[in-house]
């Protein structure tokens, strides 16, 4: 485990933060919590997508990253999805990489 | 709170700056403010300004004294073995009750590990936060060391203090010259006087972003410098040289008109920081959010990012989204581009959905 990611030290991930005085959490309510689930997922799959992965929700707790020949691997939160997605599609993930972007730029219109 | 009058997050604050840039010297001013009486201390070497005796006597309790030499990466454990140890003393009463922590670091070390220890250690999260990063530079040797040190350009690129020290011995051009540097290296942080008679110590702890009624005061002087920089730069675009001293960390900063979206930027920044965290040495932001009234403020050292805050209401008229990064060796078209590809894409197409 990269002791960075801090997955081991539990469900915190910035973007689906804890309730804690002060922090920033989008929905409380728990049917809003999971629309913005199921709308995470569905944007992660359009950049997974370009390396050949899935990302699917797993018992709404987790989720499920999976390539096309049907290998796959639990990942906790997005922390721990950029590197599980680089070990699954054997390649770097790089937002800044010319030829990601030119394949996401041409995606968006 | 909990039950001994303990803070639910203790802020764990940290001076750094480069060796005999007058680190002790300022945490002596520090500790004998009365504000910040309730303050445990952790140091790892006494320096050659000893802590005053009478107050290293007062604090005494709450003193750590480090052993390892260097309080880099190698002792990390240590760090965290020292916080626990005294949390379980404050715990069963047995030291003065400490609502906050000051880390001394030693002049050589990078400063990041010890923000990494803090906030990634399993146990420490939950009961310690980041406070404040307060970094001393001296003004006499400031500039050579920040030319010759890769730890002193570290030091002062993630501070979110600068405290200049020795100003009244060097000469006028050199401090400005060193100013117009550290602007340049981390434009987000407010820099302060050590001769200045009006500098209150405590100040420089005392409000973070954390602290619910200062943080919008704390965001706002995050961007006003930032922006202040990057218009200066722009500017200065057709002189020969605008920075001479090459540095490998640079600031940059953004911002955008139209509400962003919350997912499309989580996995943008969290993609971008699993690839580049090394190299992005923070990232502060205060984010307009598609279905927000309210801007949120976001936080990151390399690929730690604090629990985003909800702000009260905006700090200034300015509602626009506001980041800041200082880097090391990053791109800054390309991450604009890449902003721009993967944050505002999706928006635009959903706007149009």
């Amino acid at each position: 485990m990269c002791a960075l990611c801090g997955v081991l030290g539990g469900k915190d991930h910035w973007t689906e933060p804890l309730h804690r005085e002060g922090n920033y959490v989008r929905f409380s309510d728990p049917a809003a919590r999971r629309r913005e689930r199921a709308r995470r997922i569905a944007e992660a799959n359009v950049i997974v997508g370009q390396f050949g992965l899935t990302l699917s929700d797993w018992q709404a707790d987790a989720y499920v990253l999976a390539t096309r020949t049907g290998k796959s691997e639990i990942v906790v939160d997005l922390a721990a999805l950029w590197p599980t997605a680089e070990k699954l599609a054997g390649r770097r993930i790089d937002p800044l990489d010319p030829s990601t972007l030119e394949r996401r730029e041409r995606a968006n219109g | 709170m909990v039950d001994n009058g303990a803070p639910a997050f203790t802020p764990v604050n940290l001076i750094t700056g480069f060796l005999g840039s007058g680190k002790t010297t300022l945490l002596n001013r520090m500790l004998r403010s009365p504000r910040l009486a309730d303050t445990a201390v952790l140091i790892n070497e006494f320096g050659e300004v000893g802590l005053d005796h009478e107050l290293i006597e007062r604090i005494d309790e709450n003193t750590v004294l480090l052993q390892s030499g260097c309080l880099c990466c190698t002792i990390r454990g240590e760090l965290a073995d020292a916080i626990k140890a005294l949390h379980s003393r404050r715990a069963r009463g047995e030291v003065p009750l400490y609502r906050r922590l000051l880390i001394e670091s030693t002049g050589l070390a990078d400063p990041l590990p010890i923000l990494t220890t803090i906030a990634a250690d399993p146990s420490l999260r939950h009961h310690y936060r980041l406070g404040v990063v307060v970094a001393t530079v001296d003004a006499v040797n400031g500039m050579s060391q920040l030319d010759s040190q890769p730890e002193s350009r570290k030091q002062a690129a993630v501070a979110d203090r600068l405290v200049l020290t020795k100003t009244d011995i060097a000469e006028a051009g050199e401090t400005d010259l060193l100013l117009a540097r550290l602007r340049r290296l981390n434009p987000s942080a407010p820099v302060r006087y050590a001769v200045d008679p009006a500098l209150d110590p405590s100040a420089l702890i005392g409000d973070d972003l954390f602290d619910l009624e200062a943080k919008s005061r704390e965001v706002a002087l995050w961007f006003d410098e930032a922006f202040a920089q990057a218009g200066h730069a722009h500017h200065a675009h057709h002189r020969h040289d605008p920075n001479r001293h090459g540095d490998d960390i640079r600031a940059f900063a953004f911002s955008l008109d139209a509400p962003i979206n919350w997912i499309a930027f989580g996995l943008w920044l969290s993609m971008l920081l699993n690839r580049h965290g090394e190299s992005v040495l923070r990232v502060k932001g205060l984010l307009a959010l598609e279905g927000e009234t309210a801007p949120v403020a976001i936080h990151a050292v390399q690929q730690l990012v604090h629990a985003p805050t909800h702000l009260p209401r905006w700090p200034s008229s300015d509602r626009r989204t506001r980041l800041v990064f200082i880097a090391r060796g990053l791109d800054e078209a390309m991450v604009r581009r890449s902003f721009a590809a993967f944050v505002l894409g999706p928006t635009a197409n959903a706007r149009r959905a």
